[in-house]
């Protein structure tokens, strides 16, 4: 369980990205933060595992405070926290197999970590994620010769292999075509499920954060304005995130790219027979 | 005012400004004729106008070439290549921890070990492998190995300055992730910086090492060994058949290092 208790963040400019933030995720959750740009969804995130400092507030997972950790007893904790990538910030002239691998830097001593001599336990969780993901026969690709929505699918086994508690997930699909962000929207919440994992998906896609997420947190301007299930978000609650702007016609948008995706994949599946 | 009454003419610079240009290419020009005579003063003419027929005179004495004098020339040349190889491996070496003490993305220290390694980076930078080489000649005598360390500590610089370079401009989110994980310090550069840099890393290292062959074909010169021993000599007992053959040779050496550096870099990027 993730409690954030009075978090705020002012950046050095004097910006104040968050304003006093409470939030409760319990185990298992699969809560979406949406927001408009600059909102702080990211800061928000970014805060949890401590990648930006928080200027005030608790953030407390489990029975430990991570926002008053020193370096190296910060550095045990993050281990708990496993996070995925905007853009999957893989590193890209490793394997796939050393990126999933290195899921377990925190657990191994450098020099097996240097060596890449990991032990058994470790490697079998390794292929184990791969083949959870469906890449067994690339794990000794590089990763820069894989597709986006392969490189995403590393960038889960490589924050599952750290066995965390808690997942943090920053706008996921934002660099992938509709029909690939779907596909790992279903895998992150399915395999969140299998656990009974918390997670946190920061998303700026409202019809995807609806389809997938089980609990709604709008954000604007580092203060959260709305929390509740998908199904209340209605045109005034995206109203009080987003401002004003036509919401139908953007569902309705959405909806006519979902048949003009079923349309083509008929198509393409006439041309096969 | 009608939409077709705009104005038909357009100049990128003001009347001032333009006048302000004219005035500064004067000045230009003004300048380089006066340094041509401050250059020119002390010219003794007889000396020029005799210049050509002075060069076609050594021309001459090289020919023919003395191509029995190559054999004597290998050993001296193989130690050139040895000064080249052994100091330029000596410098990566060196450089490589001081490039991550200078980078502001690594350094553990950007009050004290920041300025001390950006220090010891111009230091070596700053001083030719030549100096550097009549330097160790003095202090550690004669020889290849007052060679090697002078192109060693010529390197570290040229080194340094590139791969600190590099690894400022390293990807930050890949390094982001992998601190993400929870992994220590040395983790995180292990993980996330050097496969980052090894494309320039070996890059640099090959192409130093042909610079540093060219640069250790003269350290003879100061007696820090290698062929250059060879080409003072031969100058000093004017014998230009032989200074012609060593030239040569040197050029052939340059031009082979050239092409495995090039092939390797091709290779590794």
């Amino acid at each position: 369980m993730l409690h954030l208790d009075g978090l705020s963040k002012t950046y050095a400019t004097g910006e104040a990205a968050l304003s006093d933030v409470t939030l409760t995720v319990p185990q298992g959750q699969i809560m979406g933060l949406i927001g408009p740009s600059g909102a702080g969804k990211s800061t928000l995130i970014r805060c949890i595992n401590r990648l930006v400092e928080p200027s005030s507030g608790k953030v407390i997972l489990g029975d430990v405070d991570l926002a008053r950790l020193g370096k190296a007893e910060l550095r045990r904790q993050r281990r708990r926290i496993g996070m995925i990538f905007q853009e999957y910030a893989l590193v890209e002239r490793l394997t796939v197999m050393e990126n999933v691998l290195s899921g377990r830097l925190g657990y191994v001593p450098f020099w097996r970590s240097l060596l890449r001599k990991y032990p058994a336990r470790d490697i079998q969780t390794a292929y184990r994620l791969l083949d959870r993901v469906g890449l067994m026969n690339r794990a000794d690709s590089r990763a820069d010769a894989l597709s986006g929505g392969q490189r995403q699918r590393v960038g889960i086994a490589r924050a599952l292999a750290q066995e965390p508690e808690l997942l943090l997930v920053d706008e996921p699909t934002a660099s992938l075509d509709p029909k690939t962000s779907r596909q790992i929207m279903r895998l992150i919440t399915e395999i969140c499920a299998e656990r009974g994992l918390p997670v946190i998906v920061n998303i700026h896609d409202v019809p995807l954060a609806q389809q997938f997420m089980q609990r709604i947190v709008g954000l604007r301007a580092g203060r959260i304005v709305f929390d509740g299930a998908p199904a209340d978000l209605t045109e005034a609650a995206l109203t009080e995130i987003y401002g004003a702007e036509d919401w139908n016609a953007m569902r309705q948008g959405d909806s006519e790219q979902a048949e003009a995706e079923a349309d083509a994949a008929r198509r393409l599946e006439a041309l096969a027979k | 005012m009608t939409a077709h009454d705009y104005p038909e003419v357009w100049q990128r610079r003001t009347p001032r400004a333009r006048l302000v240009q004219w005035m500064g290419w004067l000045c230009l020009v003004a300048l380089f004729v006066w340094c041509w005579q401050v250059m020119t003063a002390n010219t003794i003419w007889a000396f020029v106008t005799d210049a050509p027929r002075q060069a076609a005179d050594i021309g001459s004495r090289m020919w023919p070439l003395e191509w029995g004098y190559v054999p004597e020339l290998l050993l001296p040349l193989w130690d050139t290549i040895n000064i080249a190889t052994l100091g330029t491996i000596g410098g990566v070496a060196m450089a490589f921890p001081i490039a991550f003490l200078a980078a502001r993305n690594t350094t553990p220290s950007a009050m004290i070990l920041r300025p001390i390694a950006l220090f010891i980076i111009v230091a070596s930078r700053s001083i030719n492998s030549l100096i550097w080489a009549l330097l160790l000649v003095a202090i550690i005598g004669p020889g290849l190995l007052a060679g090697i360390v002078a192109i060693a500590l010529r390197s570290i610089g040229f080194v340094g300055k590139l791969l600190y370079e590099a690894i400022e401009e390293t990807d930050a989110r890949q390094v982001e992730a992998v601190e993400a994980t929870g992994a220590s310090g040395l983790q995180v550069l292990s993980y996330g910086i050097i496969p980052q840099i090894m494309p320039a890393f070996w890059g640099i290292s090959v192409f130093r090492w042909d610079i540093n062959i060219r640069e250790s074909t003269i350290l003879g010169l100061v007696g820090a060994g290698g062929i250059g021993l060879k080409l003072n000599a031969s100058i000093n007992t004017l014998s230009w058949d032989e200074v012609a053959v060593i030239l040569l040779l040197i050029l052939g050496t340059v031009v082979v290092s050239e092409w495995v550096s090039a092939k390797l870099r091709r290779a590794i990027i």
